[in-house]
């Protein structure tokens, strides 16, 4: 696979914590070692200080890492730890990059994860591109508990949980819907601990230097550093920021930015470059960091263009298991094709967000929710566009694409496409 | 003791045999699938809760007695 593009922070977080300090070359087991030397917080140990650091999912939800520690740890019998990389944002490369820079911090973390838990199995869930870097990497390794790599298809919702247990259990990459918990009966119906790498790479750092460390950068509420993959000026960035960095420091000049990925929100430039890079400060302007997508919208590009080239790929990929998301996405996707086009019927921003209001909270899983969620913050920051169009003028200056998207050909033609 | 009406969205055929027998509770959506009224059942309309979750021809509805529900939504969605 090509090399996902890394650069070291500019100012604030000039030592990164879980991408080595040298971009561009994969750290193998001797230099991991010497980087980060041996762990001294393991079992119950670890827990704790993973506790008292307040290390949260670094996938998206942000959810408080020890508390699914705790669940699974609590469980009785056979259980399961599945390292999650499958990335499914298109806009997303830091799991990629991380997997390429770093695999034996991901894979330190899965480890130290499955003992603190008391795990029998590991998983590793990620993309077949990254299949051989992650084998070579394990190759080098003499883990008492041997990962298993599974491949996750390169899909927008592979990496849901529910999907990941699936898949995981030798099913399809599809949500399920169950009233328990995947750390109750995840893979196999066993209790089951799903992190993403990133996070457990943060999890490997706090094993080895401690709580106290890791809150050394990031904010009282929200500690440490994050990965952010920056699309901007046709090209895409990996870099390890504080939370709490501004975002002024990370972005630069544009009309507006997405953030949190495809189910995030768009946030007009002026507004963006006044805020920080933290859930407590984002969640005021109805936005979250989400995996950490930035992608910058040039004056040059439309806004409501590119959120209709998204809708339809959001439409594209829903599971198609939900009524509600069935039949919603792509109605919405076509009324914002219709937006993005020269005056648009009347009443067509009311449909669109009479559908958002509609398929919201009724899926298996928060894609009609994030679907939702992008089109509506496009609708309200887009609001200059959407009366251009009215009037038949666009602010595209171009017709090149700005949001990445998987080309036509992967949109998914049969159920061997979950695989 | 609440009871709460769930429905598993992915079971749902959207027949929308519920929305007929309790309107009260249920209302159909444009596509036929089940709009549910949030929270918990009222009082006096269980009845007509346990109709609705007899009627469905895809056993997709469940009467819930009210747990620590939203915290394991939040886990399994996490």
């Amino acid at each position: 696979m090509a090399r996902p593009a890394t650069a070291r922070s500019r100012r604030g977080g000039d030592s990164p914590r879980v991408l080595p300090p040298v971009p561009g070359v994969t750290e193998d087991l001797r230099a991991h070692y010497s980087r980060n030397g041996p762990a001294r917080y393991r079992g119950p140990a670890l827990l704790r200080a993973v506790r008292e650091a307040g290390l949260t999912g670094r996938g998206g939800a942000a959810f408080p890492a020890h508390v699914k520690l705790a669940a699974v740890a609590r469980a009785n019998g056979r259980k399961v730890v599945v390292a999650n990389g499958a990335e499914g944002e298109p806009a997303s490369a830091k799991d990629a990059a991380l997997l390429y820079h770093a695999p034996h911090l991901v894979l330190d973390g899965l480890q130290l994860a499955v003992e603190a838990v008391g795990a029998t199995e590991a998983y590793l869930y990620t993309d077949i591109r990254h299949a051989d870097m992650v084998d070579r990497a394990l190759a080098q390794r003499t883990d008492d508990i041997p990962v298993q790599v599974v491949e996750a298809p390169p899909r927008f919702l592979s990496g849901q949980e529910t999907a990941l247990a699936s898949r995981v259990s030798g099913g399809l990459a599809l949500p399920t819907f169950s009233s328990s918990r995947i750390s109750e009966h995840g893979v196999h119906g066993m209790p089951t601990l799903v992190q993403n790498v990133e996070t457990l790479a943060h999890l490997a750092l706090i094993a080895r230097r401690g709580p106290g460390w890791f809150r050394q950068k990031g904010t009282p509420a929200e500690p440490g550093t994050t990965l952010v993959t920056i699309n901007a000026d046709g090209r895409r960035l990996v870099r390890e920021v504080e939370l709490g960095a501004r975002l002024a420091d990370v972005i630069t000049d544009g009309a507006a930015v997405l953030i949190g990925g495809y189910h995030g929100t768009w946030l007009p430039m002026t507004t963006a470059l006044t805020l920080t890079l933290d859930n407590q400060a984002l969640s005021g302007h109805r936005a979250a960091l989400g995996a950490g997508v930035l992608a910058v919208l040039p004056h040059s590009a439309c806004g409501l263009i590119e959120t209709a080239r998204v809708a339809r790929y959001l439409a594209a990929e829903s599971a198609g298991q939900c009524g509600p998301c069935l039949n919603g996405l792509p109605r919405i996707a076509a009324a914002m094709a219709e937006l993005a086009g020269p005056r648009p019927r009347r009443g067509t921003v009311q449909a669109v967000e009479r559908w958002a209001g509609l398929v919201t909270g009724r899926g298996a899983c928060h894609h009609p929710d994030g679907t939702s969620r992008l089109i509506r913050s496009a609708l309200t920051v887009f609001g200059a566009e959407l009366s251009r169009h009215a009037d038949g003028r666009c602010s595209a200056a171009t017709d090149r694409p700005v949001l990445p998207l998987p080309s036509a050909q992967a949109l998914p033609l049969t159920d061997e496409d979950w695989l | 003791m609440t009871l709460t009406l769930r429905i598993n969205p992915i079971a749902c055929t959207g027949h929308g045999a519920c929305a007929e027998v309790a309107p009260e509770l249920i209302e159909a959506d444009e596509w036929g699938y089940p709009v549910m009224n949030p929270g918990p059942v009222p009082a006096g309309l269980e009845r007509e809760a346990r109709k609705a979750v007899a009627t469905c021809p895809a056993l997709a509805l469940k009467l819930q007695r009210d747990g620590n529900l939203s915290a394991t939504e939040n886990l399994r969605r996490n």
